[in-house]
């Protein structure tokens, strides 16, 4: 291939002092960043950085949300918690934030083109990260060149950002804060450095704390071919700062950004002691061409490789190791060199506020406690196949255990045989409807003819569920099974509540009698008979309806008592007596009546819709209106 | 994420099918362009494209070779039948390809050694020698170069230092006359028109479609017509849903000589399938060092320095695994490492290098559990065969991660040594290598 254009070094963008900031400096421990794109885990990890820093003021003035609306979003500052405002436009939030001169933006390869011209058209942003990797190179370029001429300097796209020690931290760079603190990132130290690598940065800060005094300023420029800003870049920044005492280069196979650095060596345009290495002296291991993870790192020919800048550099003065293995130890001497020569005055030693654990990460670490508020026992959701019981949804139908079943596992908590299973079933289906006219009904059209929803319509319905409407099931079980076990006969039952004046529930029916049974209480009473091992409720109630319908032909048992004593049979046969009356207690038996006859209410729901019902009105003659 | 290239017949299809709008109607090349693969029927080609019978056809291989007139692998008008049997005998086997030759034309290199799989075929266009001409377009830091030379074809030599460029910044689109004055100062005057506005229309199709290279040579000229004959491209790929309707089906195959283990592809189908990055290139299988390294950045440093030691051909594998892949997919990875290093013993021993920088935010303990699981299911074909290993990582729960890993020695008997970031990151490296050679 024939041999790609030089890039020009560049002049340091920023040409204009912010106030207060030399045009060396993007950033100090009052610089407040705008973050583009909801970036929750990287707001945060800023201001505990922030607070680490003993920062004053939150380091992200605002977040620009633009498929959001304006809103304000909690975060941690240290122990406390603040409020940051939530942009749609970073114009906006740009007229109330005028002290704003960062925009890290973490909109897509698609988007972040976008997020960056409009920080262009603001004046006060002077620094401009593009996280996003994978921006095309054409796009890429366009941005560079009219950022140079506004004078912004760009850093990235495919970056984790940077950092200023105990200043500055561009969203996730560095890692979680233990990390932070021991790499020295709180406090200023006299080291700049600059990588396109942003894993790697964090594994140089690391070394440098322990081989130095600590960073002063590390900047991943990004992986891509084309980057906004280059290590020459931010050497010269850093050459210039006379708080920057050495700097640290790591380099990259592939571009010729690295001969801009040994021309400046060579021209003593950089003066400070410069420790470099240039990753990718493997590439001659490969047999062909080899692209390595960025999208700048191939060697597009020989001057490009990592063994030829390695040599350049070391010719032009750089200090260059033997390989990344003695990496460090050269850094670590030639700040003890500088440090000897009184040059550099080691950073005093700081201590970092201690950021107080998340909750969440306090539990997973098992370092808190605390008891729980809810308690459950019938299904879990969390593992890798939801629980019924203890039984798998998938072992829910392979067994094939029903809505039965189903009911029995989350009500009882264990799985009832098929007979009680299938008696379950059958009384929810005898009891899913019984017609229009009962309250339960009425009030779910009415409802829903008043233009509800169908949760209001039904809950309608079912609120008037209770001791006169469906409410006979669990009266009946009760009444019938006292009276049983407390060895009444069936004539002393009957006496018994002649005398109270009470009528026995689940006996009598408006209009079905001994002659014109109700098929719904044949069923299941057949049902019963034929399947259940035992049957003494029912055995006793209907020896107490031979004695009822003696007297009146309607006084038979209906189909609320015959369910409610037979459920009471059946659980009795299932479970210890005890533990069966409790269910009964508890209104288990009522359920059952709701849950069937639920499924009339949503029927009569969406009947009245189909055929359009409009808002029901009572007809006058139907009132009969007293006066006084 | 790059600037990938793309086969000749895929460049010059886009040139058939747009260069005519870019140039205002004035260039209109027919696409008589047609790929060979291996799985092409050549039997049938003729009947789906009629001038392949009729006219005197070029073959070429069209899998990114360069020099290939110096390395004899174009075949110049043969009939269907010839271009048939040529293509037959140059992919029956692998063959050598040379990079550089001397002014003798011997081969200066020891060459890549290779499977021919893709060819292209179009027909011969008769002409000059002395119209032949080269031009170039290349992607540079502020912009875009465009070189040309009033000579081209194999023999052009330098052409870096021969050529006349033209620099154009980002964001302009020069004229035909801007090319004529910049670029066209050798080219007799009754061409310049025309080569400057073919290549006005050439610089929009390559921007417009965000080529990062566009090397036509030679290009053959004369006074009424403009004809490429061999092209070589890149795009650049990041550029795919701006551009990808304008490329059209569009391959970015592997470099001449990389073959692809089964392995390999088997890591490259994993790493579509999950939105971590999971990468292994074999460069040894025989190597007695292997490493399974955790980050793009850190998994050049450990191969750097395998290199930088002196045991580059020992190394036996480049790879790595990044973005935080789940625990089955870490330990498919793995598993995939330790199944390859576990093929054959050496009766020296191996040495296996899972190393990795300080996370930013992999939970380390979280994709160690994958490794682990590996490691244990390979135990003993690792104890067997004397393996050495060496672990060395930092970030969000790391002592947990390493902790575990340094289990196993006790657990089931692995020869293997634990290091946290207090290690420098590639220290593992020497202390497995130091007197390993």
């Amino acid at each position: 291939m024939a041999a790609k254009k030089k890039s020009p070094a560049k002049k340091p963008a920023a040409k204009k002092a912010a106030k207060g900031k030399p045009d060396y400096e993007l950033f100090n421990n009052k610089t407040q960043a705008f973050i583009y794109n909801m970036q929750v885990n990287a707001v945060q990890r800023m201001l505990d950085f922030d607070y680490v820093s003993r920062r004053e003021t939150p380091s992200v003035a605002a977040v620009i949300n633009p498929t959001g609306r304006n809103s304000l979003q909690k975060f941690f500052f240290g122990p406390k918690e603040i409020l940051v405002p939530v942009f749609k436009s970073m114009e906006n939030a740009a007229k109330k934030h005028k002290n704003v001169d960062v925009l890290i933006s973490f909109a897509s390869f698609r988007s972040a083109p976008q997020s960056v011209e409009e920080a262009f058209a603001l004046k006060q942003i002077k620094t401009i990260v593009i996280i996003a990797e994978g921006v095309p190179e054409r796009r890429m370029k366009e941005l560079n060149a009219k950022a140079s001429e506004l004078g912004k300097v760009i850093i990235g796209p495919a970056t984790v950002g940077g950092i200023q020690a105990g200043a500055f931290k561009i969203a996730n760079t560095a890692g979680p804060i233990d990390n932070i603190v021991e790499s020295k990132l709180h406090r200023p130290g006299s080291v700049g450095f600059v990588s396109k690598s942003g894993g790697l940065s964090n594994e140089a800060y690391n070394m440098i704390a322990r081989n130095t005094d600590g960073l002063y300023e590390g900047i991943a420029i990004g992986g891509d071919m084309y980057p906004g800003s280059t290590l020459m870049d931010h050497l010269m920044r850093y050459e210039k700062n006379p708080k920057v005492k050495m700097l640290v280069c790591l380099g990259e196979v592939g571009g010729l950004d690295e001969y801009n650095i040994v021309e400046a060596l060579d021209k003593k345009k950089i003066k400070k002691p410069l420790v470099m290495w240039v990753t990718g002296t493997c590439a001659k291991a490969f047999k062909t061409d080899v692209q390595f993870g960025h999208a700048g790192a191939k060697a597009g020919g020989d001057a490009e490789t990592a063994d030829a800048k390695n040599k350049a550099l070391k010719k032009a003065g750089a200090i260059v190791p033997n390989s990344f293995d003695d990496y460090a130890e050269k850094i670590n001497k030639t700040y003890k060199k500088l440090v000897k020569e009184g040059k550099i005055k080691p950073a005093p030693e700081v201590e970092a506020p201690i950021v107080p654990m998340d909750y969440a990460k306090a539990v997973k670490e098992g370092l808190v406690r605390k008891p729980a508020n809810f308690i459950t026992s019938i299904s879990d959701e969390r593992g890798e196949e939801l629980l019924y019981g203890n039984m798998t949804i998938t072992d829910v139908f392979k067994k094939d255990i029903g809505i039965g079943g189903v009911l029995s596992i989350l009500w009882f908590k264990q799985q009832f045989p098929k007979y009680a299973t299938k008696f379950i079933e059958m009384t929810i289906m005898v009891v899913a409807d019984h017609g229009p006219a009962v309250s339960g009904a009425h009030n779910t059209i009415v409802t829903a003819r008043a233009g509800k929803d169908l949760i209001s319509s039904i809950v309608s319905g079912m609120l008037t569920i209770g001791p006169r409407f469906g409410g006979a099931i669990d009266g009946a079980a009760q009444m019938f099974s006292s009276a049983y076990d407390r060895g009444l006969t069936p004539q002393e039952f009957v006496n018994e509540m002649k005398k109270k004046g009470v009528n026995i529930q689940g006996i009598g029916h408006r209009i079905k009698s001994v002659h014109n049974p109700d098929m719904r209480v044949t069923i299941i009473k057949e049902y019963v008979q034929k399947n259940f091992k035992k049957t003494p409720l029912l055995d006793y109630a209907l020896e107490v309806e031979k004695i009822t319908t003696s007297k009146r032909d309607n006084l038979i048992l209906n189909v609320d008592g015959c369910i409610g004593i037979c459920f009471a049979d059946m659980l009795r046969n299932e479970m210890p007596k005890k533990e069966a009356d409790e269910y009964i207690q508890m209104g288990a038996l009522n359920g059952l009546f709701i849950l069937g006859r639920t499924m009339g209410m949503m029927g009569n729901y969406l009947d009245q819709k189909r055929l359009m019902q409009p808002l029901y009105r009572h007809p006058w003659d139907d009132i009969l209106y007293m006066k006084e | 994420m790059a600037q990938k290239a793309i086969r000749e017949a895929d460049g010059k299809r886009m040139m058939a099918r747009l260069l005519k709008e870019y140039s205002g109607g004035k260039f209109d090349i027919k696409d008589r362009y047609v790929t060979v693969g291996p799985d092409t029927d050549l039997a049938k080609l003729p009947t789906k494209y009629k001038w392949l019978a009729k006219e005197k056809l070029v073959v070429k291989p069209d899998q990114l070779v360069k020099r290939r007139g110096k390395n004899d692998l174009i075949l110049v008008g043969a009939n269907y039948q010839q271009a048939k049997k040529w293509i037959k005998e140059k992919s029956k086997g692998p063959i050598t390809i040379y990079g550089e030759f001397d002014a003798k034309g011997k081969p200066k290199d020891k060459g890549t050694v290779g499977q021919l799989t893709h060819f292209i075929i179009e027909p011969l266009v008769p002409h000059d020698d002395s119209d032949e001409c080269y031009v170039a377009i290349m992607s540079t830091i502020t912009g875009d170069t465009i070189m040309f030379y009033h000579e081209g074809g194999v023999n052009v030599g330098d052409i870096d230092a021969k050529a006349s460029k033209y620099d154009i910044p980002v964001g302009t689109l020069p004229s035909a006359k801007d090319m004529e004055k910049n670029l066209l100062g050798k080219v007799p005057k009754d061409r310049k028109k025309i080569v400057g506005e073919f290549i006005e229309g050439l610089f929009k199709f390559y921007a417009d479609l965000n080529f990062a290279y566009l090397e036509i040579n030679p290009i053959v000229v004369t006074k009424d017509s403009v004809m490429p004959l061999d092209l070589a491209a890149k795009l650049d790929d990041t550029a795919a849903f701006q551009s990808g309707k304008k490329w059209g089906p569009t391959e970015f195959p592997s470099p001449f000589g990389r073959m692809r283990t089964k392995e390999e592809d088997y890591i490259d189908m994993l790493d579509t399938k999950t939105g971590a990055s999971l990468k292994l290139t074999v460069l040894n299988p025989e190597g007695r060092i292997w490493t399974m390294v955790a980050g793009g950045g850190a998994s050049v440093i450990y191969a750097d320095t395998i290199t930088d030691l002196g045991f580059m051909d020992e190394m036996a594998n480049y790879g790595e695994y990044s973005g935080n892949p789940n625990e089955e997919f870490t330990y498919l990875y793995a598993k995939t490492v330790l199944d390859l290093m576990t093929k054959k013993p050496n009766k020296k021993g191996k040495y296996l290098i899972i190393g990795g920088g300080i996370a930013n935010f992999t939970d380390v303990a979280k994709t160690f559990t994958g490794i682990i699981r590996a490691l244990k299911e390979y135990g003993d074909k690792l104890k067997k065969q004397k393996v050495k290993i060496y672990v060395r990582r930092g970030g969000p729960n790391y002592k947990t991660g390493l902790k575990n890993i340094g289990a196993l020695k006790e657990e089931i008997g692995l020869d293997i040594e634990v290091y946290g970031p207090e290690t420098h990151m590639t220290n593992i490296v020497s202390m497995a290598l130091k007197g390993g050679k």
